[in-house]
């Protein structure tokens, strides 16, 4: 469908064109907030168990992350990063799959929401404990190079509450160490669950941490869409020549709870003043509207495209079996004749 | 022409990144001239060019990038300098490594070999057995050999192996056992091995333990006994089926073991054993581990925390009375 966000309907303008592929990422990004809405509406309906946790605010950062990404690269999202992996290419009945528990999911059950990965196809899944995939992805492009593969990236996601890890320090070191061709999506969104800036770092600017590592690092407004695609656009773009690692630090403002358990009222509404604290598809769909790249009839079409496409992902999923526990074979290790067993 | 245990996990080393080309292995100065702490892989960066690499002291980075090479058709093998510090890889090896294959239907075959067990006067943070804990999450296999042999053989199986495997290989054993030659075959992962036979006790022992169990048995061979000494080889899998044969010979069990004494692999055993073979019991079954210390360094209070020859046959003694 996304073969069809051309921009055959702009009319004239003098505005500056944003980037190439703005309309196409805007999609995402409203695929991205459609679905989570609706996420959301079942966790209320009390249709998901366990938590669910969104992106809002964050979709324009994590578009960027997915598009620019070819086949044979790693991509490492995290939690808040459902318009990039859709843009990876993760179809979205993995997501309702894992949300709604059905056994024929990416991870059956065995785990959940944003936890789900497919590896075999370079994405990564991600743990609970911050900063460990960025370790995860140096390997996997260290193997990579030890193939003999050339032209790939990874692209692993952290915020600025799991920059604050050992693991994380550890793993930015290690692939400026290694010299793989690594990016570094990082994404201040002021709070790390109810915890904002000021007990979480204390440096002037998180970008400053790139030269201490020997990463080339840029900053940028993550709620300007253009902006996201031109430097993580442009850090994979490096990385992929072989510059060294990159680190990109986009400022928003986490739009929601840490899942939908938390009211945010913790959120002062100082910040929300601020200007990272806009919402980035509000902004992405003005820009659309006055630089008239779109008219509203298409926008409307788009609309409901995304509806249509997420409520099928979601009616499908829930047709389907949940996982049964008499039917596990409760084998954590794949080599059989070497399980432990109690009988 | 004799062998260590030492030069056989570096001669397994050598020949699996010979045949293999998705070896390479990992660590801290396990590269450049050095070739370990240990000289584990002495000579090996120069014959295999990089594929034998130094890294930072980075443990949890160390074993996360062995994982991401793993899900991508590597087989590392990482070092840790000693097992102690691969306390701070624990998040990798438990919740990333451990559950992966569980998770996602994609194993990780990783090596990670740790330098374990107690040496005179290397005190609390270089000394540790790690083994019981590692053994008690899923999705890991934890293999203790305590032989020459066994440390060769079993380390080209661990790698072999598609899920991740933590090989506690003992540094009381590196330069103490000797072989005549290197086997070409050994004992499946998952199988113990009968090291003595025997008919009035059994004695369950891993690693470096067994060496003292079978100190034992020949002391206590002369004042008439007959020791049966099971090597487990692996803690897990556990082989209970040997462990319940032996048992059924003998009526009597001790279970030795070098790690901390709450809970582990010790008490493992003889919760098994209780369960599904309590009618072969003659007398309660023992165990016997370190001190429920950190390890110390003296080397007077260092030979009486871990459990010795003296202390066993002690034990043993006892056992065989009631």
């Amino acid at each position: 469908m996304l073969e069809t966000a051309t921009r055959s309907k702009k009319s004239a303008t003098s505005k500056p064109a944003p980037h190439e592929r703005f309309l196409e990422a805007f999609r995402w990004m409203l695929l991205a907030r459609t679905l989570e809405e609706k996420l959301v509406s079942l966790y209320r309906g009390g249709l998901i168990t366990g938590g669910v946790y969104v992106g809002r605010g964050q979709e324009a950062v994590s578009v960027a992350c997915g598009l620019f990404l070819q086949k044979g690269d790693i991509f490492a999202p995290l939690i808040r990063d459902q318009a990039g992996r859709s843009a990876f290419g993760e179809p979205l009945i993995d997501v309702t799959r894992t949300y709604l528990g059905s056994r024929q999911g990416p991870m059956r059950g065995r785990d959940g929401n944003i936890h789900r990965g497919r590896p075999r196809n370079n994405q990564l899944a991600m743990i609970s404990h911050l900063g460990a995939m960025v370790s995860v992805t140096v390997g996997a492009l260290m193997a990579k190079r030890f193939h003999g593969e050339k032209n790939f990236v990874g692209l692993s996601c952290i915020g600025e509450g799991g920059m604050q890890t050992g693991s994380f320090h550890e793993g930015m070191n290690l692939a400026a160490v290694e010299q793989v061709p690594l990016v570094l999506v990082a994404t201040n969104n002021h709070y790390a669950y109810s915890t904002p800036n000021d007990r979480e770092f204390a440096c002037h600017n998180l970008v400053d941490r790139a030269i201490g590592y020997g990463f080339e690092g840029y900053s940028f407004d993550g709620t300007d869409l253009s902006a996201c695609l031109d430097v993580i656009g442009g850090a994979v773009k490096r990385a992929r020549a072989g510059r060294p690692p990159q680190l990109v630090v986009a400022s928003i403002l986490r739009l929601s709870g840490h899942g939908e358990h938390d009211d945010a009222s913790y959120v002062t509404d100082e910040i929300k003043r601020e200007p990272f604290a806009r919402d980035c598809l509000k902004v992405t769909e003005q820009t659309i509207v006055d630089l008239n790249l779109v008219d509203a009839e298409t926008l409307a079409e788009w609309r409901k495209d995304a509806d249509a496409q997420v409520d099928q992902a979601i009616s499908a999923a829930q047709k389907e079996a949940a996982p049964e526990a008499d039917e596990e074979d409760w084998y954590a290790i794949s080599t059989r004749d070497l399980v432990d067993s109690l009988e | 022409m004799s062998i260590t245990y030492l030069e056989a996990i570096r001669e397994a080393q050598a020949k699996l990144l010979r045949d293999d080309e998705r070896v390479f292995i990992y660590g801290q100065d396990v590269g450049g001239t050095f070739g370990g702490a240990f000289k584990a892989t002495k000579g090996l960066a120069k014959e295999f060019p990089g594929r034998v690499l130094n890294t930072p002291i980075s443990e949890d980075a160390m074993v996360g990038t062995a994982i991401g090479a793993a899900m991508h058709g590597m087989r590392p093998i990482v070092e840790m300098q000693f097992a102690d510090f691969s306390s701070t890889a624990l998040n990798q090896i438990l919740n990333n490594a451990g559950t992966h294959y569980w998770r996602t239907d994609v194993p990780v075959p990783i090596t990670v070999r740790l330098p374990s067990g107690g040496t005179k006067g290397s005190g609390p943070f270089h000394s540790q057995s790690m083994e019981s804990l590692y053994a008690h999450y899923p999705g890991l296999i934890v293999m203790t050999p305590a032989t020459v042999e066994d440390a060769y053989t079993m380390l080209i199986e661990a790698v072999a192996i598609d899920d991740p495997v933590v090989y506690c290989e003992h540094k009381y054993l590196y330069y103490h056992l000797k072989a005549e030659k290197l086997p070409t075959e050994g004992l499946p992962t998952g199988r113990a091995r009968i090291a003595r036979e025997g008919r009035d006790l059994t004695i369950v022992a891993y690693s470096a333990m067994v060496h003292e169990a079978l100190a034992v048995a020949e002391e206590l061979a002369r004042e008439g006994f007959e020791i049966e000494v099971v090597d487990l080889r692996s803690v897990k899998p556990l082989d209970t089926n040997t462990v319940l044969a032996s048992v059924a010979r003998t009526g009597r069990l001790l279970c030795v073991g070098e790690s901390f004494p709450w809970g582990g692999a010790t008490a493992e055993i003889i919760a098994r054993v209780t369960a599904q073979g309590f009618h072969l019991l003659d007398a309660a079954p023992q165990r016997l581990n370190a001190k429920d210390t950190p390890i110390p360094y003296h080397p007077n209070l260092w030979s009486a925390h871990r459990p010795n020859a003296n202390e066993i046959a002690r034990k043993a003694r006892a056992l065989l009375r009631e």
